[in-house]
């Protein structure tokens, strides 16, 4: 125990710095993922025929594929068509296309939720199509998706730690390294696993708060009698 | 003379080769409370919809004042601000508290500045007896109370013609008589109504002419006591008969 204290001292300030890199893949994979999951679930709601075809291939296309082979394919495969990123671009970019298509399925199923007689109420006082899904139904969409949606960041922060085999040096890849001076996997491995679930408690305890700050009274109860 | 605000002309409405009604002809003048009567499933609500443009009729037309809305390039949200919508269900916006529902489309869709809209909405909230629940949220109101803010929503727009789609039928029993009453004075105001209901007290103190519609069209229109004493037709009668033993009965409960 000792022993494993001393090396969790030892790699203390590589650790944190690991966890910044992987609270930002996070933070960015996260953002990304959900600005393009809201544009895919409002085509898949809204949009013409043809749009809600792309937006299903989309969703289709990246959960049905691992996401380490999107990974490869962008940092390695890419260059061959002329584009090369840089490791930390590739990493954001394959978990920002990855996650959208989550955060898209989760976002579409609340926004189907409240729908078309919010939609209709919306209209009936003259607000366009466009202004009805911004103040009316994203308001309630997003609200009614928090609580299967605050799955996605969890899941999320954890799915980073693939990058570390394009070399991107977050939590996981600083935990190979200590592992490599100390000959000692287990107790590596063991101290980002404590590090890994002290940010996945602290990240749920700040989605709860947010679920708390952003509850409407009444509202759950009548969304359900709808 | 009285000057016709909505007409309605041969106006029909199919979903594929259900026709829902057809050739349906009505003029609704300024001041005008219509109730539209008849068994469900005869296109009351369709009818209601499609003047607001929220259903795209497939034939005929409607005139709102002397404009056709339903002329290709009308410009539908604008007609919409023009025709106030009550629906069964309420359907308020359900994360906003009263006096928000109120005010969205003063500040969305009339750009009122905040303070103006703010002020409206509140007044138009007093104008249906609910100024002091101004900052619940519908899942904090009574069903009544809703439908209350509901219409208090669509009156904010200065509607010239407002639409009532059975604005009682998802209250319990005591809480109806509050709604027609907000209802009652609108129509005493002189606000154009047009009202599918089956409330037949209603429609016999407060109507200026009851339409009954079966089948996707219109059987009979006349002023209440046509319908009621002097019907025109069997069917007519029949119904108003079955309608108002019904009603009556509520009535006694209360």
């Amino acid at each position: 125990m000792a022993e494993w204290l001393g090396l969790f001292q030892r790699f203390l300030k590589d650790f944190i710095l690991g966890a910044g890199t992987t609270l930002e893949l996070t933070a960015v994979g996260l953002l990304m993922g959900f600005l393009l999951g809201l544009g895919l679930a409002l085509a898949k709601t809204f949009g013409p025929k043809w749009l809600r075809a792309i937006a299903t291939g989309y969703i289709e296309l990246f959960r049905g594929t691992p996401l380490l082979v999107q990974l490869f394919l962008i940092y390695y495969g890419l260059p061959s068509l002329g584009i090369t990123l840089s490791q930390t671009l590739s990493a954001y970019l394959a978990l920002g296309l990855n996650s959208a298509a989550y955060q898209a399925e989760y976002l579409r199923g609340a926004i189907q939720a409240i729908g078309n007689s919010q939609m209709m109420a919306g209209r009936s006082i003259g607000l366009s199509r466009w202004q009805t899904i911004q103040h009316v139904i994203l308001p309630q969409a997003l609200r009614l998706a928090l609580p299967s949606w605050s799955n996605e960041p969890i899941s999320l922060l954890k799915t980073t730690a693939i990058v570390f085999l394009i070399a991107v040096q977050d939590l996981m890849a600083k935990a190979k390294r200590a592992a490599t001076i100390t000959y000692n996997p287990i107790g590596s491995y063991l101290a980002v696993a404590v590090v890994y679930l002290v940010l996945v408690f602290a990240l749920d305890a700040l989605l709860k708060w947010a679920e708390r700050k952003t509850k409407i009274p009444g509202f759950e109860i009548n969304t359900k009698r709808v | 003379m009285p000057k016709p605000i909505l007409t309605i002309k041969k106006l029909t409405k199919k979903y594929g080769n259900n026709v829902i009604f057809h050739d349906i002809d009505l003029v609704v003048n300024e001041g005008d409370t219509i109730v539209v009567i008849g068994p469900s499933g005869t296109g009351k609500s369709t009818l209601l919809r499609c003047v607001n443009l929220l259903t795209k009729p497939d034939g005929g037309e409607i005139w709102l004042d002397d404009l056709e809305i339903t002329a290709k390039g009308a410009d539908e949200d604008r007609v919409r601000q023009h025709i106030g919508m009550v629906f069964q269900n309420f359907l308020l916006f359900n994360h906003l508290t009263a006096l928000e529902n109120v005010k969205l489309g003063l500040t969305k869709v009339k750009h009122l500045p905040e303070a103006a809209a703010h002020e409206k909405a509140l007044a138009e909230l007093t104008r249906v007896g609910l100024a002091d629940r101004a900052d619940h949220y519908p899942g904090q109101l009574s069903g009544g109370q809703q439908q209350r803010v509901g219409i208090a929503r669509a009156l904010a727009m200065d509607p010239r013609v407002m639409l009532f789609d059975e604005p009682t039928s998802a209250l319990d029993p005591e809480l109806i008589g509050e709604v027609l009453e907000v209802m009652r004075n609108l129509s005493l105001e002189g606000m154009t109504m047009i009202v599918v209901t089956h409330e037949m007290g209603f429609a016999r103190e407060v109507a200026d002419r009851i339409v009954f519609m079966e089948k996707g069209s219109i059987v009979e229109e006349g002023t209440p006591d046509d319908l009621f004493y002097r019907p025109k037709y069997e069917r007519t009668r029949e119904f108003l008969w079955k309608i108002t033993e019904l009603y009556g009965k509520k009535e006694a409960k209360e």
